[in-house]
């Protein structure tokens, strides 16, 4: 069976349109996704599985409902890819660790399952850094993504499989997960979009837990209105997760404007360290926002240079404890040791657990550990509250902020990965909204040119607590005004195609 | 590197459970002066009489109905187990050794 022709070309609305008009087949489209798997990800290394034999036999199942007249589900024949810390019954979930090779959940996330509920269709779980903790992907104990705008840098991290599947068009869309930037970090690096919403909207049963109060399942699309499609499908209440909001799912806005709409600029976004090439494309993107429209607001978030060492506080404590269940006794692997419980569950520990996240582990111990607690933790989340009350404060007078999502375009891989400081600054556009809880999306904005290369720069959107939806709609219609998202479909990949790894 | 950090990394280490090799625990004590060292600025800040904030959702008491169902069967429980006999996790002896 031969793969449909326009695959690559299209969005997932677009895509299912395709399929439920029978202008094509779920089967081709199948055929196409994983004939470009093939040809590509030797390459950029995105996918850690890829479930052909499943996504065959689902779209065959899905063409033939849908020739006995059944109706479509809203991503009918959408093939998608999966960040490997996420449940999907059977299917390995490492987590991009040693510790959880082999490790198959048995069961399903409610936010995979709702997916596969209305006809989208799962093709692999995809490379990332080690219990998502990275800015790069080079934290994997398995394989380190590339960045399809030019191999020798990161697509981003954690997230950056997925992200590398969706910005090379291997898949529609994909999911990540966004504890402190992990997917509108690499979206703004790859030139797609990528969204975390509100804390709390979509359900985190069945995702593994890296900071249980910053964690947030968050997709990678091509376009903004399939960042509304899926998200209108992932999100709302669900009974297996407590820090889940019982709000109806995200229903997008029908607005095409931002007339009238308030942005507040921070200053603090704006100030040294930032790129002066990036910069320039994101003041340029506010301005064509201000030209459809919307207004602009200089604004202070006064705690923003606190916003990286509390986040590093609050993120290695929730991850101390909640990795503290990899004992070598429940899943995963086992390390004898010398032989007793305590000797098993340090050496499976040791042997299990890559640099990143024992020195992840290391800190978070030490921030909750008696005498350093309330120096430390108590205070990082009394810091965290005043990160809180600047946007609170700023909500008042602005609609939403707008700000560049990383200061620097994608960087070599190899470059920062022996000093995580470094490392850890990179998230500083990113930390702040996460501490707060907020909606946020990265919209490309245009390109820089950098060691010969053209590199993709981020628009980073804020909205205040469950304004989701306004988020999402500033940024399709920033999307529709530019023509910033055809550079992706004019990306010409064929030079990567059939290189080994 | 400083005394005081091995010490600091080692009786980390030990709270951790992890078994960390000297050449770990020397890179590690040198990254973990660096890293404090650039979180110090937490200290400078008057954080007096501000509440916590342990959560991003105003949510509190969450509660479902006390019904009874079927959860996970044991068999699948088990599966990832790296050591069971069908009806539990087998571990190292815990009484009466060291342990």
């Amino acid at each position: 069976m031969s793969g449909f022709a326009d695959y690559a070309k299209l969005d997932a609305t677009a895509l299912r349109d395709a399929v439920v008009s029978k202008r094509t087949t779920a089967a081709a489209v199948v055929e196409a996704a994983l004939a470009r798997i093939a040809a590509l990800d030797p390459r950029l290394c995105a996918f850690s599985s890829v479930l052909a034999e499943s996504a065959r036999e689902r779209a065959k199942e899905l063409d033939f409902a849908l020739a006995r007249g059944e109706p479509a589900g809203a991503l009918c024949g959408v093939p998608f890819a999966l960040k490997s810390n996420m449940c999907l019954e059977g299917v390995e979930a490492h987590c991009g660790s040693k510790i959880l090779a082999g490790y198959r959940p048995p069961y399903t996330a409610p936010f995979v399952q709702r997916l596969l509920d209305e006809g989208a269709i799962v093709v692999g779980t995809t490379h990332m850094d080690e219990f998502a903790m990275g800015s790069s992907g080079e934290n994997s104990a398995y394989a380190v993504a590339k960045n399809p705008w030019d191999p020798a840098r990161t697509p981003g991290g954690s997230s950056s499989g997925s992200c590398a599947a969706v910005a090379a068009r291997m898949v529609t869309f994909s999911l990540g997960s966004d504890t402190g930037g992990s997917v509108r970090q690499p979206a703004a690096l790859c030139g797609i979009v990528g969204f975390k919403p509100t804390y709390g909207r979509v359900t985190r049963y069945g995702l593994v837990a890296f900071g249980s109060s910053l964690d947030q399942v968050s997709p990678f699309t091509r376009s903004c209105r399939d960042m509304e499609l899926v998200m209108s499908v992932i999100s709302g209440a669900d009974e297996h997760d407590s820090t889940c909001l019982p709000h109806p799912p995200i229903d997008p806005d029908r607005s095409d404007s931002v007339r009238g709409l308030r942005l507040g600029v921070p200053k603090e976004y704006f100030a040294g360290g930032l790129d002066a090439d990036v910069r320039a494309r994101v003041e340029a993107a506010i301005q064509q926002l201000v030209a459809l429209g919307a207004t602009t607001v200089p604004i202070e978030l006064p705690h923003t240079e606190y916003a990286i060492p509390t986040y590093y506080v609050v993120a290695t404590a929730e991850a101390s404890s909640n990795l503290a269940r990899y004992d070598g006794i429940r899943y995963g692997v086992r390390k004898p040791g010398d032989g007793s419980l305590q000797g098993m569950i340090a050496a499976t520990r040791e042997a299990g657990f890559g640099p990143e996240v024992k020195r992840r582990i290391l800190l978070g111990t030490y921030v909750l550990s008696s005498g350093y607690y309330d120096a430390w933790y108590v205070r990082a989340l009394k810091v965290r509250r005043l990160i809180r009350n600047d946007f609170d404060a700023a909500f008042e007078r602005v609609d939403l902020i707008v700000c560049p999502t990383s200061p620097t375009a994608a960087f070599e891989l190899g470059e920062k990965s022996d000093d995580p400081v470094a490392m850890y600054l990179s998230d500083v556009m990113t930390v702040p909204t996460s501490l707060a809880g907020l909606p946020a999306v990265s919209v490309p904005c245009g390109k820089v040119s950098q060691g010969g290369k053209a590199l993709p720069v981020g628009l980073q959107i804020i909205g205040p607590s469950l304004a989701d939806a306004r988020v999402l709609r500033a940024a399709r219609v920033f999307e529709t005004a530019t023509k910033h998202q055809s550079e992706l479909y004019a990306l010409d990949l064929s030079a990567l195609e059939g290189a080994a790894r | 590197m400083t005394q005081t950090e091995v010490d600091i990394v080692k009786k980390t280490a030990t709270l951790a459970r992890l078994e960390l090799g000297e050449a770990e625990i020397a890179k590690f004590g040198e990254q973990f002066g660096r890293i404090l060292e650039a979180f110090q600025k937490l200290s400078k800040l008057d954080v007096s009489g501000v509440e916590p904030m342990t959560g991003a959702t105003a949510l509190s008491d969450v509660l479902r109905d006390d019904r009874a169902k079927p959860s996970l069967e044991r068999e699948r429980a088990l599966s990832n187990g790296p050591k069971h006999d069908g009806e539990y996790f087998i571990v190292p002896k815990t009484i009466g050794g060291d342990a």
